[in-house]
């Protein structure tokens, strides 16, 4: 066991070289920065490529052309950017292409600001791009998860031939944790679909998004579509803490579910029976643990950096079968364990 | 037990290095712990500062906003951070840069004129090592014990081996800080 004090940005990208990334392309934005300097840094005399691209939206379309010839790629930005890569990811999704792209959240909408925020959420979830498709979408909530969801996300992306996304934000971008990093992987699985040159010796392999007959289309859709089932049986997880006698249940993923975990803690002290349930997935959602860690719940309370995202999930994936309250800042603002810890005894004491 | 930090001070003035050299400590002595930088344009010329938080137990948010401990490196940060200190609370303030004085008679003050000691013992930008020096001798029990030679085997592991001269200019000031 090897720790290291590292920022999680740096980690990332140290995780993503251990694990056989070997094309990384980026456009510097704060709070992201770190990410593509640690690669630039370190990748060419680790056997890879750093390649600082021409704008976010070069970036994106140069992950989809390296990952086409079969090679571990990556690219990161911070919400600003993830907007212009959109398209790419969704061309990147339609061509069932695996890759690894990281967004460090920051507040928007628009340039919004630098500081730490959780409104990406929805656009992760639901829409990072055009078409009928979907991210596995992992919310680390440290530096040593970070390291681990990455080496989860190239994995996962190979395994299913679909680009993943790590949703961090600007506090554990920035933060420096010890961090141990897992030994090399190298079972980086035969990739017999690449566009990777082949001396004519054998049929020669087409990667692309169109399909202008709608039934090749539609066929191409529901095979995907075939792959999110198995995907969303296999690769939901989440954490519980405290659930099985919680009578009321905070839900919350990435920095805020650390805020969080302080409030439970507190609330706990002073007899409130309160627990955390905290997807690492957001994409697929681990709704069955949720719906288990709430069957004792009176309250849902979801926190979260925004205006309130998740929540919307939260109701759907219990039915509303528990009442769900909201508690949100946005634009930067961290919120203070203190103010969870007001909105769990006003829950408890019946005040909404 | 839960020990919540922050220092602060103009950019420059090496504010996130000391916060990382208590960071560092507390991973060699086994404790949780973590570290967490104001970032942004701030970190040009104006007022930088950094939150720690060392513990027994698995830290919560990293966001210090009522600390134990304040390291003060400029009036800026004294306005903004003093009130927010925890009653019981230890300040130390470098009062060649800061005029004020806290009023305050529920936390210690530890005023130390560590800019003026820095030059006039050719240390020249040291001045946050000798506050560093002194917050770890005022706080052993705030500091699960970090002492002198945990942080000095911080300096030889962060400070690259050629820079040979430079640890040994931060171990003296370290020292210097820790006997005023």
């Amino acid at each position: 066991m090897n720790k290291v004090l590292m920022k999680g940005n740096e980690a990332l990208a140290e995780a993503a070289i251990r694990a056989g990334c070997k094309c990384f392309f980026g456009y510097p934005i704060t709070p992201q920065t770190e990410v593509a300097a640690y690669f630039a840094k370190n990748m060419a005399k680790r056997g890879g490529v750093f390649l600082q691209a021409e704008s976010e939206i070069a970036a994106i379309n140069m992950v989809l052309g390296a990952s086409s010839a079969g090679v571990r790629a990556m690219t990161s930005s911070s919400s600003p950017g993830i907007s212009l890569k959109s398209e790419g990811i969704s061309y990147i999704a339609g061509s069932d292409l695996p890759c690894v792209i990281v967004n460090v959240q920051r507040g928007g909408p628009g340039l919004g600001g630098i500081q730490p925020s959780q409104s990406d959420y929805n656009q992760a979830v639901k829409a990072p791009g055009h078409g009928d498709f979907h991210l596995v979408v992992y919310a680390p909530a440290s530096v040593q998860e970070s390291v681990d969801m990455v080496f989860t996300a190239f994995d996962t992306a190979d395994r299913y031939r679909i680009p993943t996304m790590i949703l961090s934000d600007g506090l554990i971008g920035q933060m420096m944790e010890p961090v141990v990093f897992p030994e090399k992987t190298n079972d980086i699985p035969e990739k017999s679909w690449a566009c990777d040159g082949h001396k004519n010796k054998r049929k020669h392999n087409i990667v692309t998004s169109l399909f202008l007959e709608p039934d090749k289309l539609e066929k191409s859709v529901l095979q995907r579509n075939e792959k999110y089932k198995l995907i969303s049986n296999n690769c939901a997880d989440c954490e519980t803490y405290l659930c099985d006698d919680a009578h009321i249940v905070i839900t919350a993923y990435g920095a805020t579910a650390r805020i969080a975990r302080s409030a439970v803690n507190e609330a706990r002290k002073q007899g409130i029976k309160a627990g955390l349930f905290r997807p690492k997935t957001l994409w697929p959602f681990p709704e069955n643990e949720l719906r288990n860690s709430c069957k004792n719940a009176g309250h849902i309370l979801c926190a979260e950096m925004s205006a309130g995202q998740m929540v919307n999930d939260i109701k759907l994936y219990t039915n509303c079968s528990v009442p769900v309250s909201f508690y949100g800042r946005t634009g930067g603002v961290i919120p203070e364990p203190e103010e969870l810890l007001r909105e769990i005894i006003k829950l408890s004491e019946g005040r909404q | 037990m839960l020990t919540r930090i922050i220092i602060s001070g103009f950019g420059g003035q090496g504010v996130l290095f000391i916060g990382k050299c208590l960071a560092y400590s507390a991973m060699l002595i086994g404790k949780e712990l973590s570290w967490l930088p104001s970032y942004g344009p701030e970190m040009r010329g104006g007022t930088a500062n950094c939150s720690v938080c060392i513990s027994d137990d698995a830290i919560g948010s990293p966001l210090v906003t009522s600390p134990d401990i304040l390291i003060a490196m400029n009036e800026p940060s004294f306005d903004k951070f003093e009130k927010k200190l925890c009653t019981g609370g230890k300040l130390f303030s470098d009062n060649s840069m800061i005029e004020k004085k806290s009023r305050r008679t529920d936390i210690k003050c530890f005023e130390l004129p560590a800019s003026d000691i820095a030059q006039n013992n050719a240390l020249p930008r040291m001045a946050n090592i000798i506050l560093l020096g002194k917050t770890i001798k005022e706080c052993s029990d705030m500091l699960f014990g970090i002492n002198i030679s945990t942080v000095t085997q911080v300096f030889e592991k962060i400070i690259p081996a050629k820079k040979n001269d430079l640890i040994q200019k931060n171990i003296s000031a370290l020292n210097l800080g820790y006997s005023m």
